[in-house]
């Protein structure tokens, strides 16, 4: 049996005259997706789009299996951290996730439970009594979080969700994105941090104006990009020696040793070859390789290549 | 039973849901500061008719007289302006006030069928405009005459007074039930419940000029013809206000006043399962 995934079947959404985002394919499979893109370019129209809130003008989508019509099946599975920054009013904490408890058909008992676990998976249990209207940011973040993860789905739908919250609760928070991406969950989640969606992601989708540039793996998405050459660094004892004999090559275009010495960080249309001359060279002088990384794999290098901006906050 | 189990029997769920949505909506109907104005509607006639009976405690007029007046301030104040109005104010924001606060999403992110949604916003508004516009009623129904004391006591236990009452209350509930359901749809049709408003009010007015045919999809065809006083004296350009041209019997007013608001609340629930979220717009 296939693994259960959220399609996107050709899909276009216009907001009358302007494109919201056009022509979208996608398969997404369980694991952490990260969408990825500048302001504007249709992150938050694709998760509307996946839960319903929106419809699409053209083509059709489906999360597992089900059609973002029926919200009555769909949110069964399906939570949905927003970035409205919006509460019912006169509601405390507690009383917001159970009272939407209870909007599911749920008995009082089981909302109170599952209201009390979500609240103390994001660390909130002690200010529950509290108004929601007299919390920080980072709090009124934590309780959407906790009211999307509430009732357990499946699919979880992120928009910037780590905005806002201070380095410990982030940190905490990308805990539980991993947890949950690998108990097999659908966490899609857009944020502008780029380093973080990096150290998460399965794989991500970047966005610009409205289309899919790239998906998948980073590594595979960087791969791609044939037209910017691939930085490895490769940490050595002889690096002059190395950046010498790398420059025979025309696959290489740029090889640069680092301010300590030990280090080249090579530019190459080839990276398979230079892996293999690396070797040879290694055998033939005895050279004594201590790492050797891809440099510019990572997302927001992807998004600059791909984009052309730069990424994001650090 | 857990909610696995219960959403395997879909009466039960709805019934959960239902009652769960009439919670959090009845606060907001109920008690807001955004219904000042309904509440001045609803308090305004109960102030007037208190004072009435305090200032003309010895009055030369009939206790009849004064029912003939509260019979006029019933078809001009309370069909066409109060309960209009309120209901204007309360069903127009089921959704709307929503849209303004940015927390419909709320709802929507919910495993709850759309017209589950709609209709149990409905019965809140419902509930709430029964509340603010039948207490006001029945209050003024009792404060225009209570300055007669004992005969009118006599006239409310022993006479009309008590089965007027109850047509009055009555035409009220319908009332609140017809124009929710017009105004739940426009709620839902329109972001500015305002212009929608405007031609429903010249409709309702106009419903004396129309055919007969016509006359039907209008909800003060019904109700003029349930109010228990129908023939007040009346004169001048604006006498078709409270002037019951061609009554309809109650058996067919009802069951005729329902079907409409029916007919009305299931497009709504069906439209309310097209909506998007957007707030920006």
């Amino acid at each position: 049996m296939s693994e259960p995934r959220i399609v996107f079947d050709n899909v276009s959404r216009f907001y009358g005259e302007v494109l919201g985002v056009n022509r979208v394919n996608l398969s997404i499979p369980p694991g952490i997706t990260s969408l990825v893109g500048p302001n504007g370019s249709g992150k938050t129209t694709l998760m509307n789009l996946m839960t319903g809130l929106i419809r699409p003008t053209r083509g059709t989508v489906s999360v597992l299996g089900i059609p973002p019509g029926r919200p009555e099946e769909l949110f069964r599975k399906t939570g949905y951290c927003t970035q409205f920054d919006a509460f019912p009013k006169g509601l405390t904490g507690f009383q917001f996730i159970y009272s939407f408890l209870l909007v599911h058909g749920m008995v009082e008992s089981e909302a109170a439970r599952l209201a009390r676990e979500a609240l103390e998976r994001v660390s909130m249990m002690e200010a529950a009594g509290r108004p929601v209207a007299a919390y920080s940011k980072g709090m009124r973040q934590r309780i959407k979080l906790a009211q999307a993860i509430a009732h357990r789905p499946t699919v979880l739908v992120l928009d910037e969700p780590l905005n806002g919250l201070d380095p410990m609760a982030r940190a905490e928070t990308i805990a539980l994105f991993k947890q949950w991406g690998e108990e097999g969950r659908h966490v899609i989640v857009s944020s502008h941090i780029l380093h973080e969606v990096d150290r998460i992601s399965d794989q991500v989708i970047l966005l610009s104006q409205g289309y899919v540039v790239a998906e998948g793996q980073i590594q595979g998405v960087r791969s791609e990009v044939k037209d910017q050459p691939m930085q490895i660094l490769v940490r050595c004892d002889k690096p002059a020696m190395l950046a010498a004999r790398l420059f025979e090559q025309d696959h290489v275009v740029e090889a640069k040793v680092s301010g300590d010495g030990k280090g080249l960080l090579v530019r190459t249309h080839d990276a398979d070859s230079l892996y293999l001359l690396l070797n040879r060279i290694v055998l033939d002088n005895g050279l004594e390789v201590e790492a050797v990384a891809p440099a510019d794999d990572d997302v927001n290098s992807v998004y600059q290549y791909l984009i052309g901006t730069e990424g994001g906050a650090a | 039973m857990n909610w696995s189990q219960i959403t395997n029997q879909p009466w039960m769920l709805w019934r959960r849901q239902v009652a769960a949505i009439l919670r959090l909506e009845l606060k907001k109907s109920l008690f807001s500061k955004r219904a000042w104005w309904i509440y001045i509607l609803t308090l305004g006639p109960v102030v007037i008719t208190g004072l009435h009976s305090l200032i003309n405690g010895d009055g030369h007029h009939t206790i009849g007289e004064d029912y003939m007046i509260f019979a006029g301030i019933y078809q001009v104040y309370f069909l066409r302006l109060g309960i209009f109005f309120g209901c204007l104010g309360i069903f127009s924001n089921l959704f709307r006030a929503e849209v303004l606060e940015r927390t419909l999403h709320y709802y929507f992110m919910s495993p709850v069928r759309r017209e589950v949604l709609a209709i149990s916003k409905y019965v809140a508004g419902l509930i709430a405009a029964v509340v603010y516009f039948t207490g006001s009623v029945v209050l003024s129904f009792l404060f225009i005459a209570a300055h007669w004391g004992p005969v009118f006591q006599q006239y409310l236990m022993h006479g009309p007074g008590m089965q007027q009452l109850g047509r009055y209350a009555l035409t009220t509930v319908l009332a609140c039930i017809g124009y929710g359901s017009v105004f739940m749809l426009t709620g839902v049709l329109y972001r500015n419940p305002m212009i929608p408003a405007a031609v429903v009010m010249v409709w309702e007015n106009l419903n004396p000029f129309l055919p007969s045919l016509l006359k039907k999809f209008s909800v003060i065809f019904y109700l003029k013809s349930l109010c228990p006083v129908s023939d007040i004296p009346a004169e001048g350009p604006l006498a078709f206000l409270v002037t019951a041209t061609n009554p309809t019997p109650a058996w067919l007013a009802i069951p005729g006043l329902l079907l409409v608001s029916a007919l009305l609340l299931t497009y709504a629930a069906a439209k309310a399962r097209k909506l998007e979220v957007s707030y920006s717009e």
